[in-house]
């Protein structure tokens, strides 16, 4: 009898688990929310503010994907991850779709068991140093302490610059950002690397005084972050995939959240498709036919989330500007 | 006045090797604190709308500012604002639970009842759901409340588990023993953070496709199964503790193996083992800090993510001396309630034999 | 007797059936997640660098397996200085506590308390924070000593044949301790250290009064009453649980990952990242610290038998 209760335990999960087994869209209907891996913490990109509110770019991709699955963006709930986690925890189950500011690679794309769904932010690896060493190129980094966080890209790339220059450095590993730019300013470090947005970003609000610090011409990377869903299920995959393109769309449509109400006056027949008045892209992607109009109402165009994270921490557009404006963002067409 | 002076006599200046360390400290002290007490006290700032009144300091003084104009967050972590007070009322009746519970006059069977009431209560208060409370998720809880959670029913859920390790470890049957014996030095071989990594990375993969269990539980059991190995070990030395005779006597009434242990052995040998199973607790309220690894958002994680925000970055000392002084509040008030316990029950006729265990 | 027998089949094959259980989702689940699996990335190229190195050569063109070596290395480095100054920073505290002097004792006792009711984690960032904040840059570099020079890189001191010298960015020749591990080391050191004062405290009052009488009788003085009569004795109470803090500390020293010490959780957490195989990377992390512990519990068994009363053995 004994020996029973524990096959019966074990019969009672698997059952549990065989009725989980459904497409990632069914069960996010049925559980009536969006569980969205973000960072512990990244200004700009995801970061609970003082009232405890997620608040950055790609917690703004999560709130689109519940704009557009249950047309109110406040349906999401936010799973804070560290970057050893964030994999695991999308391949399990445990998180719908990973926003967390992360480099689109072919290793991660295949070996990982995860899709890359497009990107939501380019950027490209770069060197920042303090004026007073001296320092005109990446060239002369020769011997530097260089401060980086482990585990990413940023890392590997490091490495294969120094390599491939014939020159030798000194890593200062610190996962944390916070900690790992205080490292730097504090002179820990002769050279910080990452993102060549993040150190503007970090230059403008972190240093005592942004003049002292010089940002080298050399960008050694390319880094397009974006967010992630599990292998194989398609459906789910197309909308993550189309609510980001939505809102890139929409502001080159010139649809904000303050003008998407004025919409249906239009007589652009794309803008007429987007509002979901005309043709069915919703039903297709099996989700309500407003989606497209949910997502720019409830949380703006991309332009205006841009303006709203980023631009506070003193971000330029640069090529995350439309490709009509010289930038590389390009949504596919909504038709 | 000859008092005082045989006093300092006595206690100071005993011998050369003695005046000469009590003027190294007071020398220590002299040059020491005023700088200190400077930076801490009269030139800290404690108000202030922004953080440049702090960095107008250049650190010549502490910058508390970042502690009161943060500490709701801290405290609070991401439960919605509006709310707070929720997790204020949960954790101020979490900690009246434990005072009540420390009084021995409350040792009494009702004591559980009023546990399970109470923490019936603070689920209530923190999930909602009920009664016109909104519903809160418990991804979103976080600050001094997950802390406290965190401990409570790490101890709570580790202790059943570890008096049946305890008790299985000294069973006569040996497959009993061997899991027993196996599964207490695997656990207390390996440091806490690899089993909070196994429970945040390694323990989705080990379920069924689609069964996921929330990261907060996860790591909650992981802490519970760590506790439990420690907590086995000083279970088994109350057990060791009880005189054989006691064994011996109740296997004379006839009593069977649960009833023995029950109602004759383990009242006693847990008597034993109080002072040494509340430092062991002192330990794990200490080691719930570990989950900043993880990321969860525990008051260590809220402490860090708000020295994130751009303005007040660099503010690192002054924050983490602030959480010291908490995790200090809290353990140092068990500790010395362990000691007077310690002293109570030798006083009472316990043996001495577990002193520092 | 046929209780027991049923009882203990029933645990065995519950066992049996949980870790089956979860064997075959975890091997379904990586299959269709399409997670690598196996150790064969261990000879794969780490691709990342390492500031610290102890023993091996190491660079980022090596093998993943080279890399953790590297990092158990630096586990190890870490963890031997830190037992051995944690010994005699806890001995001498332990002894503070007992001394006549009031103002020692207390202010021993005040340490005690004070580390033992702080969260390690804690104190290692408040540490790091201090060592990073506090001290100049290498070009402002203090030079207490001749040939020592202290700055945020760490200390940089001489060695027979070289000495450390500004070049470029940073000291070269000699030998230096990097901030990460100072931060560490005095973390580990000053934190362990107040246990281990408990230990020989309680191990010193646990050699009964009259021993000190009979040392004193003999014409001891005080020192040599502890050195030759009381803390042999005392040894015996002290060893097993000081095991246990050597051993604690070894373990702690795992938090080095949450200031960027290399050691070996680090390296293992970093491969993980990069290769998404965490069952692999924490089976590594947990085999190898189970071994030093087995190892360390082993060795002071076997020390501990040395030290006990030739009459008490059983």
């Amino acid at each position: 009898m004994k020996r029973l209760i524990p096959l019966a335990a074990g019969a009672a999960l698997l059952c549990a688990g065989t009725a989980f087994a459904q497409g990632t869209l069914e069960a996010v209907q049925k559980k009536g929310f969006v569980q969205c891996g973000v960072s512990t913490g990244l200004a700009g990109f995801s970061q609970p503010d003082s009232k405890g509110v997620w608040k950055g770019l790609d917690v703004d991709v999560c709130r689109a994907i519940a704009a557009a699955v249950f047309g109110d963006a406040t349906k999401v709930r936010y799973t804070p991850l560290t970057a050893q986690q964030r994999f695991t925890a999308l391949q399990s189950g445990e998180v719908d779709l990973l926003a967390r500011n992360t480099t689109w690679t072919v290793t991660r794309d295949t070996s990982l068991g995860l899709n890359f769904v497009g990107v939501n932010f380019y950027d490209g690896q770069g060197f920042m140093v303090p004026k007073k060493l001296n320092v005109k190129s990446a060239k002369q980094l020769k011997g530097a302490t260089v401060c980086v966080q482990p585990g990413t890209t940023t890392e590997l790339n490091l490495s294969d610059y120094f390599r491939a220059n014939g020159m030798t450095f000194k890593p200062v590993v610190i996962e944390k950002l916070e900690e790992v730019t205080n490292a730097y300013f504090s002179g820990r470090c002769d050279v910080f690397t990452t993102d060549v947005s993040g150190l503007v970003s970090v230059r403008g609000s972190r240093a005592p005084n942004p003049n002292d610090h010089v940002i080298l011409p050399e960008v050694i990377s390319k880094e397009p972050l974006g967010p992630a869903v599990r292998h194989g299920d398609d459906k789910w995959f197309d909308i993550v995939k189309w609510s980001m393109y939505a809102m890139i769309e929409a502001e080159e449509m010139g649809l904000s959240s303050k003008t998407i109400d004025q919409a249906g006056s239009s007589k652009d027949p794309a803008v007429q498709r987007f509002i979901g008045a005309s043709g069915d892209i919703g039903k297709m992607l099996g989700v309500d036919n407003k989606w497209a109009a949910n997502i720019v109402r409830q949380i703006g165009n991309y332009g205006e989330s841009f303006e709203a994270n980023l631009k506070p921490l003193g971000f330029e557009r640069g090529l995350n500007q439309l490709w009509t404006k010289g930038g590389i963002l390009y949504s596919p067409p909504l038709r | 006045m000859s008092t005082a002076a045989s006093w300092l006599r006595r206690n100071l200046f005993s011998s050369w090797a003695s005046a000469l360390a009590t003027l190294t400290i007071l020398y220590l002290a002299w040059a020491l604190l005023p700088p200190f007490l400077e930076w801490a006290l009269v030139k800290a700032i404690w108000w202030a709308q922004d953080s440049k009144a702090c960095r107008d300091l250049q650190g010549a003084g502490a910058c508390w500012a970042f502690i009161t104009e943060k500490h709701r967050f801290i405290i609070f972590g991401t439960y919605p604002y509006e709310q707070h007070w929720r997790p204020g009322v949960a954790s101020a009746l979490l900690i009246a639970l434990w005072c009540v519970s420390v009084l021995r006059t409350f040792w009494r069977w009702w004591l559980s009842l009023v546990w399970v009431a109470g923490l019936a209560l603070i689920a209530m208060l923190m999930w909602g759901g009920v009664l016109g409370l909104t519903y809160v998720e418990n991804e979103r809880w976080g600050g001094l409340i997950l802390t406290l959670l965190l401990a409570t029913f790490g101890s709570a859920f580790a202790f059943p588990l570890a008096v049946l390790l305890a008790l299985g470890r000294r069973s006569r049957l040996p497959a009993v023993r061997a899991v027993c014996v196996g599964y207490i030095e695997l656990v207390r071989g390996v440091p806490l953070i690899s089993l909070l990594f196994m429970a945040s990375v390694m323990l989705p993969l080990f379920l069924p496709e689609g069964l996921t269990i929330d990261k907060l539980l996860r790591a909650q059991i992981a802490l519970i199964l760590f506790a439990a190995a420690y907590l086995a070990e000083v279970v088994r030395g109350g057990l060791q503790a009880v005189s054989h005779h006691q064994y011996e006597a109740a296997e004379a009434l006839g009593l069977g193996y649960w009833k023995r242990t029950l109602f004759v052995i383990l009242p006693q040998a847990l008597r034993y083992a109080i002072a040494p199973l509340v430092n062991t607790f002192i330990g794990l309220f200490k080691d719930t800090s570990l989950v900043v690894i993880i990321g969860l958002f525990d008051l260590l994680t809220s402490l860090k993510v708000s020295l994130q925000e751009p303005a007040w970055t660099g503010f690192g000392v002054e924050a983490y001396l602030f959480a010291a002084a908490v995790y200090f509040l809290f353990c140092w008030a068990m500790s010395v309630y362990s000691q007077g316990l310690e002293r109570d029950l030798a006083r009472d006729g316990a043996p001495r034999l577990l002193r520092g265990a | 007797m046929r209780r027991g027998l049923v009882l203990q089949v029933a645990l065995v094959a519950a066992l049996a059936a949980i870790v089956g259980f979860l064997a075959w989702n975890t091997a379904h689940n990586l299959e269709s997640r399409r997670i690598a699996s196996g150790f064969a990335f261990l000879w794969r190229e780490a691709g990342f660098e390492i500031g610290e190195r102890t023993l091996f050569a190491y660079s980022a063109a090596d093998s993943y397996f080279r890399a953790l070596a590297v990092g158990l290395a630096n586990t190890f480095r870490v963890a031997a200085i830190g037992i051995l100054l944690a010994t005699v920073l806890g001995t001498l505290l332990g002894l503070a506590r007992l001394a006549p002097n009031w103002l020692l004792a207390k202010l021993a006792s005040a340490y005690v308390e004070v580390m033992r009711n702080v969260p390690l984690l804690v104190q290692l960032f408040f540490w790091y924070a201090i060592i990073s904040e506090v001290l100049p840059g290498p070009r402002e570099a203090l030079n207490p000593l001749p040939g020592v020079f202290l700055s945020n890189r760490g200390i940089a001191f001489p060695l027979p044949g070289s000495s450390p010298e500004l070049s470029g960015f940073n000291f070269t020749g000699g030998a230096s301790l990097s901030p990460e591990f100072a931060a560490l080391l005095v973390g580990l050191v000053t934190y362990t250290a107040a246990f281990i004062a408990e230990i020989v405290r309680a191990g010193i009052l646990s050699v009964p009064r009259g021993q000190f009488e009979a040392a004193e009788s003999l014409g001891l003085g005080r020192r040599d009453a502890m050195r030759q009569v009381i803390l042999p004795q005392a040894l015996r109470m002290i060893v097993p649980p000081l095991t246990s803090q050597y051993l604690n500390l070894t373990k702690n020293s795992s938090l080095a990952v949450a200031i960027g010490y290399p050691d070996l959780v680090s390296i293992a957490n970093t491969t993980i990242n990069q290769t998404g195989q965490a069952i692999e990377g924490i089976a590594i992390i947990m085999a190898v610290y189970l071994t030093i512990s087995l190892s360390i519990s082993a060795f002071m068994n076997w020390y501990n038998r040395g030290v006990a009363l030739k009459g008490l053995r059983r």
